[in-house]
């Protein structure tokens, strides 16, 4: 591997990579502890018909008007699913899944019906995304990286979730004190004047940037992988809200450059050329961590607290 | 075009087209059927893990066929290979879900993405492996009746009716605990057991369907139907009877169009023609509907506003409030000087004798006193007797 | 000859308190679906009151408390927290709900609920500090809650988290403390921490209406009560409110003769 290949081909892949795991796995600590995680899955899935619509309306592929048709989508089905679930006295779970199924299928109808298959726009792409085709193409070496012709021909993707990384991490700093009550608490930060509906709409629009920004590169499904794994992992870990969004960071990130390491370089170990899918093999380094975590975390893994058990010291509050 | 969605629609559009619409049309009554349980659990998504814990084993099954020198696509091995990973995932989602502190959401979730990320790194493999078999793998993302062979959608059609006729048989304990989980418990019924029965016949009917909705949509075939069918009825007989009926309706619509319209994935449109269906049910049903339940909260309101605007008439105040004012208005009982009318003061002394002896029939029978209801609009004569009504005009005894 | 002219319904109870009062109900009706859970009712409260609300169970407590605070939404009535509209008022109530409502698996301290009292003040996007953790510390203190202050709130034990709510219940220097049965499953010091602390914020100028179930200590805690049963039955001092014929009226066949008579003759 020369450092051409690396830097024009393996660099932009994992940053993209951990700049998705992260945008996603900080608000997936929210997501997790508002009981919402699924949203994250629902929000993923209609994607696909707001990029369809998105293409139709505007008549090309340019990402702008991709990217704005899923965040409509993306809002448009968290109101749905909020309207469906008080209107029709209907369990969240399922008012989500009507939801995002007939969304999900209107997409596909849409895309088969209208020739915007032709278009480079096709539903398993929307479901495993492409990580191996970011690509940094004015890069020659390490010498010439950092200048800045190379620079300004980083990749798009990588540019636009740098920016949307960073803007999720200065929300949340931003409004840490008011997303912790609100999501602990909603009656008393009602109470403290806060506006806790204004509050909640919000988060779902934040993470609906998140989803379609990191989704082109990565697919949904990568994407519900890190709205939920590394912060579940997190939870396991620690009892304290700022320490889990860190712990949370650390994961995705693990995740990211691991699960792309091993996708593209693994298949050699075993003397096999090809390299297996990115998108995919993050999402199972995710899970794994993340069983690791359970099994094995200091206080709430298993083990400790069968060893607790065992050795008398009950897992009860004193 | 009509005619031809006609001959589909009744069957006469040739025998393989027949056979893959009966077919679908079994996959959608069991759904429907099936879905109800989970449904009432209130644990609809635990399909969305199922569902894409299937991908890892359809890929690991094709790449058994090929390992067994075959071409890897035989529909039965793919179904079982999906069906076990599927228990593996739910199995998963309980074990998280009993065992750590994260919550059942947070475990499928888990559950739905990392499995459904080692599928496509398997498939991945199988790509690289260029078996020529992947496009027939694809389908299963998205699903197709095109593909399907009369001797698949036999198989389909009929594992459908079995899960159908094990759900009927097991009706009256699924319901039990999905209603009263205590009741069940009490009947001596391992809950776990019978849990894990229907999170059986959710994986069967995922697995069936796999092929022909595609592992996206399946889930909508099991959510759909119920979550339709319950804005029309409180039973749960009548709820799986049309629960089934709604799933069925959406397999052959939504069937025969997709066989009319090869571009269009069938899968896509069975779940349009179910979604078609909540929105009608979730508008008009007539008790739980939106527009039933706006018109009787609007009625109560309006009542409500009466009551209370002729019980301070009846004290010679003005309505209490503008709602009430208007509505008083409206009726004639007051004129536009703020004078009651002659039906005004009739219709306030009423009420206010009305009032008192629900007041005074809450003070000697407090418990009975509980179905007092004021928004009912019904009169005290309409609910006790002339002679208990006689008691309570009369003194305290 | 014409009917006399009807006059405006707000001079049914006229208002001439010096200050507004603390709490005051105006024909608040509640409904779920389409059964009435509170009809009807008026209330003013009493300024620097210990107020009980008591009624049978289903007798709308809890839904009148979750009625004024907007979070069920009302078929009718206006509710003024000092004289003001609840948006203006909000900053001035402190609310503990039902302990069963919150999610005690939450990855906070008892020192970071607490401090949750005092996010209104600290303001927007401002971080919390040492001063108000500091000052979170001292509202532990005050509740006997000092030693626990890392606790990760699922491993106190029932009264103790009442009691950590209490704090942050009080670091919102509220006007008018609204409680949620704070009494349910606790432990007898927290019952007594509880009682004075309730004394403490009244003595300090605070209103407190408290929804509480026992009738026995009814008339040891509180010197107001406002009974309910969907309509109110009955309101004023305790001493005039404890009558048997007020709780026979409330409980009717729930309670024995002789238990009635016990606790009226208790207050």
């Amino acid at each position: 591997m020369t450092a051409a290949d690396f830097l024009s081909i393996d660099l932009p892949a994992i940053l993209v990579a951990v700049l998705s795991a992260t945008s996603c796995g900080l608000l997936g600590n929210f997501l997790v502890l508002r009981r919402q995680a699924l949203i994250g899955d629902a929000i993923s899935h209609v994607a696909l018909p707001g990029i369809v619509a998105g293409f139709l309306i505007a008549g090309t592929i340019a990402t702008l008007p991709l990217m704005l048709g899923a965040m409509a989508a993306a809002v448009v089905a968290a109101g749905l699913i909020e309207i469906i679930r008080r209107a029709g006295r209907l369990e969240s779970g399922a008012a989500m899944g009507v939801v995002f199924t007939t969304m999900f299928a209107i997409g596909i109808v849409l895309l088969e019906q209208t020739g915007a298959a032709n278009a480079h726009i096709d539903a398993e792409h929307a479901l495993y995304g492409n990580l191996e085709s970011t690509l940094w193409l004015g890069v020659t070496g390490w010498d010439d990286a950092l200048t800045w012709d190379a620079l300004s021909q980083l990749p798009r993707q990588l540019i636009t979730l740098a920016g949307v990384t960073i803007a999720i991490a200065a929300t949340i700093t931003a409004f840490y004190k008011e997303l912790k009550v609100s999501t602990f608490d909603p009656g008393l930060a009602a109470s403290l004047g806060l506006p806790v509906k204004t509050i909640s709409t919000a988060l779902i629009i934040v993470v609906a940037l998140a989803a379609v920004a990191a989704f082109e590169a990565v697919g949904s499904i990568l994407v519900i992988a890190m709205f939920i794994c590394p912060a579940a992992t997190a939870r396991m870990l620690t009892d304290s809200l700022s320490r889990q969004l860190w712990l949370s960071v650390l994961v995705a990130t693990i995740a990211g450059v691991g699960g792309y390491v091993l996708a593209a370089f693994g298949p050699q170990l075993w003397g096999d050329a090809d390299s297996l899918s990115a998108a995919g093999m993050i999402a199972v380094v995710a899970g794994l961590l993340q069983t690791a975590a359970m099994i094995a975390a200091p206080r709430y893994g298993i083990l400790s607290r069968a060893i607790r058990r065992r050795t008398g010291r009950l897992d009860l509050p004193a | 075009m009509s005619e031809e969605l006609y001959a589909v629609l009744t069957f006469q559009a040739g025998y393989n087209t027949s056979i893959v619409l009966a077919g679908v049309i079994a996959l959608g009554i069991g759904g429907g059927v099936i879905g109800v349980f989970s449904f009432l659990r209130k644990r609809a998504l635990i399909s969305d893990a199922i569902s894409h814990a299937t991908l890892p084993g359809i890929a690991i099954a094709f790449l058994i066929g090929i390992a067994l020198g075959g071409t890897g696509r035989n529909l039965a091995l793919l179904m079982a290979g999906a069906a076990t990973t599927g228990v593996l995932g739910v199995l998963c989602v309980q074990w998280i879900r009993d065992y750590t502190r994260l919550p059942e959401d947070t475990a499928i979730g888990t559950v739905l993405s990392v499995f459904f990320g080692l599928g496509i790194v398997l498939l991945s493999h199988i790509q690289a492996l260029e078996a020529a078999g992947q496009a027939g793998l694809n389908s299963f993302l998205l699903g197709s009746t095109a593909a399907l062979t009369a001797g698949e959608a036999q198989l389909i059609g009929g594992a459908s009716l079995l899960t159908i006729l094990i759900a009927l048989l097991l009706l009256k304990e699924f319901g039990a605990v999905a209603f009263d989980e205590g009741f069940a418990a009490a009947q001596g019924w391992r809950i776990a057991r019978l849990d894990l029965a229907m999170i059986g016949l959710l994986l069967a009917i995922v697995a069936i369907g796999l092929k022909t909705v595609g592992l996206v949509l399946i889930i909508a075939l099991v959510i759909i139907p119920p979550a339709s069918a319950r804005f029309w009825t409180e039973k749960l007989g009548r709820l799986v009877a049309l629960s089934g009926l709604f799933g069925g309706l959406a397999g052959w619509t939504g069937g025969s169009l997709s066989a009319l319209l090869p571009d269009m994935p069938a899968g896509a449109v069975i779940v349009l023609a179910a979604a078609t269906i909540f929105a009608f049910s979730l508008m008009f049903a007539p008790r739980r509907g939106v527009i039933g339940w706006a018109v009787r909260r609007l009625k109560m309101r309006l009542r409500a506003a009466s009551v209370r605007g002729l019980l301070a008439m009846a004290d010679g105040y003005l309505p209490p409030d503008g709602l009430s004012y208007h509505v008083i208005r409206l009726r004639g009982y007051i004129d536009g000087d703020a004078r009651i009318t002659e039906s005004g003061r009739r219709a306030a002394a009423e009420m206010r004798r009305q009032d008192r002896l629900w007041q005074t029939y809450r003070t000697r029978h407090p418990d009975a006193a509980l179905a007092f209801n004021p928004l009912s609009g019904l009169r005290i004569e309409d609910v006790l007797s002339a002679d208990i009504i006689a008691a309570l005009e009369g003194p305290a005894r | 000859m014409s009917p006399p002219r009807l006059i405006p319904f707000e001079s049914r109870q006229p208002r001439n308190y010096a200050a507004p009062s603390p709490l005051s109900i105006r024909g608040l009706s509640v409904a779920y679906d389409d059964k009435p859970a509170v009809w009807d009712l008026d209330y003013d409260a009493p300024d620097r009151g210990l107020i009980a609300v008591i009624g049978p169970n289903g007798a709308g407590k809890s839904t009148m408390i979750k009625a004024m605070l907007g979070l069920v939404p009302a078929l009718a009535g206006d509710v003024r927290i000092f004289g003001s509209k609840l948006r203006q008022a909000r900053r001035r109530i402190a609310y503990i709900p039902q302990r069963t409502s919150v999610d005690w698996d939450f990855p906070a301290s008892a020192e970071d609920v607490v401090a949750m009292g005092l996010y209104g003040e600290i303001g927007w996007c401002r971080p919390v500090r040492r001063r108000h953790r500091d000052a979170a510390r001292d509202y532990l203190d005050r509740v006997g809650m000092a030693d626990f202050a890392g606790r990760q709130i699922g491993q106190l034990s029932g009264g103790q988290q009442q009691r950590v709510f209490l704090a942050r219940a009080l670091a919102q220097k509220a006007d008018l403390y609204l409680m949620d049965e704070p009494f349910a499953g606790v432990d007898a010091a927290t019952e007594r921490a509880i009682v004075n602390v309730m004394r403490g914020v009244r003595d300090a100028g605070a209103t407190v209406l408290c929804v509480h179930h026992d009738l026995q200590t009814v008339a040891d805690y509180f010197d107001h009560a406002l009974i309910l049963n969907v309509r109110a039955i009955a309101q004023g001092t305790v001493k005039d409110v404890l009558t048997e014929d007020v709780l026979q009226r409330a409980y009717g066949g729930r309670l024995a003769e002789t238990e009635i008579r016990a606790i009226a003759r208790s207050a």
